[in-house]
Order: structure tokens, then sequence, then C-alpha cells
């Protein structure tokens, strides 16, 4: 009985909600505009901002550490650790097998040719790296899988490709146990991927911090080609990339004891206390090579895990946090008009709810009434929001920006954006319903 | 049935302090009709404000039907006003948006323990007693004034109130529809009801058992009219509610 009076009360507070809209329907409609473009827009930049500044790899992401060491002489002015590794330490490293598991990487364009004759060669990204580097980074495969940790110790030639790669050569078909030829040499494919798109391409973060925000190139998509790392030494000689140089190399194309660092380490490490055991080992390493004359600053080491990161390199570009920013703003903005215009449209009938006031409503029933037509408003102005945010992010979409085709809706920003569209309803709503309910009745009615 | 003693309002601003009630008693009989007049500023509407619980007083005692209303919060004060008092105003006061039986169902929708059917058939039941049932599915601006008049005693009849508070119920209509109203008005009270009407004009006062004129904030005199005396005494069940009999 209590339960069909509380739903027969809120049957009628919502069709006096309709009437309510539908008695002032431009201005109505004006509401349902501005919150409308408020919320599409908050949630336009909230959910870029949350792709690009989310975790890659949920669940795992704090298994995952990046360690930095300072191989670095001469530089007197103490200084973080350079965000790669040089050759001989990165390497060093990875064969001591400290870590649950490691993986080295670096990157570099190379050239392919096509295994059909019709297609002409092009240069495509490779990812030179180690074994673990898959099921480290939860690396899924369509076809095949990774390569074995014997092909890494053997300089075998195969390679894993990606699954664009794979529709682009050979039409999506399963393509392990076929050739390429790449950079020169040949090597047999061993897996194909499945659509694999972290945001960001973490495992190719580095010098963030030295890029004033300009970040976009962190969400470009992922190479193409993996290569066992000492595979693609061999066939990309003299293209890898140079993160800095602590003095000037004799020869560029002999990077393995340049001094230079040019090569990414990343571990998993399933324990914190293991990690802290793991960053003794990074100080010891690092005390050792100073012993041997190698290294000659202080011991200046750093684990960091892979969203500490993230944030280290500011991979978020400086004009998403900005628009994020102003998304919130405007937002707020529409809300107080939003407010400003339905205390008007609620105290313009305020005779109204001085006379149910008068005859028994308590402040608690014409306060729930006049949030009944800020909700029912408020709903369609989130539908709009919604719409428009589905909008917005198509915009997004078209402008030349390496995360542009990131920007969907996903389900977790949807439920947010649900979120934020309740809260701006409750708080465009509660504070005029408030004002109305407490107006005192007998001032109404004298005025009537 | 409603008994005021002592009472005072004092309506204060920073610089002025206002004495819209003072000392002010009267006591109203289960079944009674009375009419409140005076002056302009008198103290009428104040009068009516509290008596309809709409507002607090700063000084004295009420009590309301057995019930002192003394330190009610908003609540108890908006049930109590729902349950026991029934009000007519002089600009009728209907809700444009809704038609006549919605309008009458309304004090209805803050009544615990009437839902949908019942509250449907009070509401009908009012309009029967109005004369208006068959206009149930019109909307206020399609009635004359003195139909519009009828639907708010309706609206003020379907909740069975205790005691009926008109403020000027005739003051909005013109001579023929002024008397069907009021005629309407004796006729509920002579089914039972306790109604105190505050007025401006003497010829309605003349038609209520007493007439009790404010001047300054108080009773200054008490005029007893026994013009339905003998309809009062052929009551037998006074104490009962307005609806229902």
């Amino acid at each position: 009985m209590i339960g069909s009076a509380v739903h027969s009360s809120h049957r009628y507070y919502l069709r006096l909600a309709v009437l309510g809209v539908s008695r002032a329907p431009w201005m109505s409609a004006l509401m349902v505009l501005v919150m409308g473009i408020g919320i599409g827009g908050c949630i336009t930049t909230l959910t870029v901002y949350r792709l690009l500044g989310g975790d890659p790899l949920p669940g795992k992401s704090a298994k995952l550490f990046y360690p930095q060491l300072d191989p670095e002489t001469g530089t007197l002015v103490p200084h973080s650790p350079p965000d790669m590794m040089d050759y001989t330490s990165a390497v060093a490293l990875w064969r001591s097998h400290r870590a649950d598991r490691q993986a080295i990487m670096t990157s570099a364009p190379i050239k392919l040719l096509p295994p059909n004759a019709s297609q002409s060669a092009f240069m495509t990204g490779m990812q030179a790296t180690t074994r673990d580097f898959f099921p480290m980074f939860n690396v899924p495969f369509r076809y095949g899988g990774p390569w074995s940790a014997a092909d890494d110790a053997a300089h075998a030639r195969v390679a894993v490709i990606s699954s664009r790669l794979n529709q682009r050569l050979f039409a999506g078909a399963n393509s392990v146990g076929r050739e390429l030829n790449l950079g020169g040499g040949v090597v047999r494919i061993v897996g194909v991927l499945r659509h694999w798109r972290p945001s960001p391409d973490f495992f190719q973060v580095a010098g963030g911090r030295f890029s004033d925000g300009h970040t976009s190139e962190f969400f470009s998509r992922v190479p193409d080609v993996y290569l066992p790392f000492f595979t693609a030494l061999r066939l990309d000689y003299g293209h890898f990339n140079v993160f800095n140089c602590w003095a000037l190399p004799s020869n560029f194309n002999h990077l393995r004891h340049a001094p230079c660092n040019w090569v990414s380490l990343w571990v998993q490490i399933d324990s914190r206390a293991k990690a802290r055991g793991y960053l003794d080992y990074l100080r010891n390493y690092s005390q050792s090579e100073r012993a041997l004359g190698r290294f000659t600053h202080p011991t200046n080491v750093r684990l960091m895990d892979l969203m500490q990161w993230l944030r280290y390199n500011d991979v978020v570009p400086a004009d998403v946090r900005l628009e994020l920013l102003l998304g919130w703003a405007f937002l707020l903005i529409c809300l107080i008009n939003v407010a400003g215009l339905l205390l008007v449209k609620l105290l313009r009938h305020s005779g109204e709810y001085g006379l149910r006031r008068a005859i028994g409503a308590p402040r608690r029933a014409v306060f729930v009434q006049c949030l009944y037509e800020t909700i029912l408003i408020g709903t369609f102005g989130s539908i709009l929001g919604l719409l428009l945010s589905s909008f917005g992010l198509w915009l997004v979409r078209q402008q030349p920006v390496a995360y542009a085709s990131l920007a969907h809706l996903h389900t977790r920003s949807f439920l947010l954006a649900l979120l934020i569209s309740l809260a701006s309803i409750l708080l465009a709503g509660v504070w005029p319903a408030w004002r109305v309910s407490r107006t005192s009745p007998a001032t109404m009615v004298k005025q009537l | 049935m409603l008994e005021m003693r002592n009472l005072s309002k004092i309506y204060r601003t920073t610089t002025v302090e206002t004495h819209a009630l003072r000392d002010f008693s009267l006591s109203v009989r289960e079944g009674e009709f009375v009419a409140v007049t005076g002056p302009s500023g008198s103290g009428k509407t104040t009068f009516l404000t509290i008596a309809g619980l709409l507002e607090d007083f700063t000084s004295g005692e009420y009590v309301l039907d057995g019930v002192n209303v003394h330190g009610m919060n908003d609540d108890q004060r908006s049930r109590l006003r729902n349950e026991k008092i029934g009000f007519v105003f002089q600009a009728f006061n209907l809700i444009p948006d809704l038609n006549v039986l919605d309008n009458v169902e309304v004090p209805l929708h803050y009544r615990r323990g009437i839902h949908g059917a019942e509250r449907r058939r009070r509401a009908i039941d009012a309009l029967e007693r109005v004369g208006l049932s068959a206009r149930m599915r019109h909307y206020p601006a399609e009635l004359s004034g003195g139909q519009q008049q009828r639907v708010a005693i309706a609206r003020a009849l379907a909740g069975s109130p205790r005691l009926l508070l008109a403020d000027e119920p005739t003051g909005n209509l013109d001579t023929a529809m002024a008397r069907g109203v009021m005629e309407l008005i004796e006729q509920i009270h002579r089914e039972g009801a306790t109604i105190i009407m505050v007025t401006h004009d003497p010829e309605l006062a003349a038609r209520s058992e007493r007439n009790v004129h404010i001047v300054d904030g108080m009773a200054t005199g008490i005029v007893e009219e026994p013009r339905f005396r003998s309809t009062l005494q052929e009551r037998t069940a006074s104490d009962m509610p307005l609806a229902g009999r």
C-alpha cells in the first residue's frame, strides 16, 4: 500500500513536471539546449582526457616498472637519470633476469618489401624487443605467438606483425610461416597480433617532459613489425634513434658501445617487496659500474611503475588538459545559467507553489515537485548532451592529431557521462527548488 | 474548535516594528459561522494567516481542534493545515493547467492514506456538493468567476476539513455570482461546517452568526447575529468533519 502511494506520488510529480515543461516550451527548450551543450562539451573533453590519461594496462600497470640509470659523465649539476639506457647497461640488466619478466626495446623505421610483387616497398615502424615484451604487456595474438627465448639468444630471423600489416600484406589470412623481406633480410612470421592499440603506446614513451606538452605522438599507432632485439640490430643497422649522448660517438652506426642512451628496459615485478629488491639491485649495479670506471656519477637510479612513468612524462598533451579545464568551466557556466532560468521559471509560478503550501503541501513536497521538473529538463539536456558529445568526439576524430582515432565514447566514459549529467541536474536544480520551497506560504497567499 | 488567547504578531525590520495583532483573543465554537471585519491594515489578513497556520505568531496561545500549534515545525503545521483547514481565497487560486477535477484533488495529494480511487471519489463528491460535477473535465479558464469560486470551495471541502477559512470569497465576483457563492457557503454552514470569513463587506458579514471587528490588530467588538441560530440548534452531530455528512 505504501509502495503504491509512493508510486502514485511519483506519477503525480512527473505529470506536474510535464505540465510545467509544456507551459513554457521555449524556456524549457532553452534550458535543455544550454544544459545539453554544457554536458556535451564537458563529456567530450573529459572523454578525450580520460582516454589519453588513463591506465593503458588496468590491473597490470602496478607490476610494470621502468628502471633508469645514470651513466652520463661530465655533468656537474645533479639531474634526473636519462629516460633511456645505454646499450651495455640495458643488455646487462636484461640478461641478469632479476625481475619476473624483462624486455629491452628500441624502435626504428625499417624498409619492407611486400611478398606480392605488385606492391612496392615501403617504410614501416619496427619494434626491436625481446620475448617477454608480449606476455608482459598482454599483447593479444590472432595467429601464432611470440618467438621463443631461444630465438632471442640465437638472433633468429623471426617476426611478429600487426593485424594491420597482416591485412595489408595478406588480406587478413593466417600468415604464420610466411616470409617477409625486411631491411634487406628475410624473416619468418611466427605471430600475428589482434588489433592492439594501447593508449598511450606506453612502451615508447620517453622524453615527454621536454616536449612542452606536445605529446600527441605518444598516442600514435603501435609499430607494425616486431623483431628480436639482436636480429633487428643486424637487419636495420644504423637506423636506430638515439635519445641522447653524453659524449660525441665515434660512429653513429655503432651504437652498441657509443656514449649514448637509446635502449629502454621494462620489467615486470610481481610484488612491491621484490620491486624494492630490484631497486637495490639497480643501485648495486650502478655502484659496480662506477667502480669499474664506466659511471662517474654518484648512484642515481630510479624505478617508476607504469603510471608514475606516464605522469613523469606528462603524456596527456597540454592542449587536452586546457580543453578539459575549459570544458568544466563551460559546464559550470551553463549550469549557473540553467539554475537562473529555472529559478525564474519556478518563481513565475510561485503563486501555485504558495497555494500548494497553503493547502497543506510541506516544503519537502514542493521541493520534490520542483526537482522533478528539473530532472525532466535535465534528462532531455543529458540526452542532448550525450548526442552532442558523440558529435564532439566525431569532430575530434577529424582532427590531424595522433590520438584522433581513439576518441570514442566507451562504456566507462558513458557511465561517467551519466554521472556528470545527474550531478549537473542536481547542481542546477537543487538551489531553485530549495528557494521556491522555502518561500513562506503566507507571503504567497497575500500575493495571490 | 478554534481558541486564540492573547495572540500577538509583530513584524520587525531593522528600523520598524509593526504590531499586526495585539493581545488578540477569539473563540470559535464547532459549527459556528464567524465573520471577521475591519478596515484595510487592521490585521484581518494576519489573523487569517495565523488561523490558517500559514504563519507563526509572536506570543500567545492558539489551539485548533484541541491541538496547541505553538512550536510546531513546518511539516507538522502543513499536515495539520491539510487535514483540518480548507481555504477559500478571494482570487479563487485555481491552477490553470489542471482541470477542475485535478484542481479539487490537489490537497488530497498531500494527505496520507488517501490514494487514487479514494482521492477521485472525494473530489467528485465535493464537486457534486457545489453543483459542478458536470464540469469536472473543464479547465478554470472555461468557467465563469462564480463557477471558479465554487471549484475552489469544492477543493476546500474535498479534504473534509474541520474549519473553513474564507478570505473575501465574493470579492472578485459580480453581484449575481456573489449571491450564488454566498448561498453555497451558507448551505455548507447549514450542513455543519465551522466557517470563519474575512470580509470588508458589511452585508456579507451580516449573514454570519457573529461578527468580530478588528482595528489596529485588536478585536474591538463582537456582534452576535442569530441569523442561523435555529439551524445551528437543529444539528445533532456537530463534531463531525464537513464532508461525508
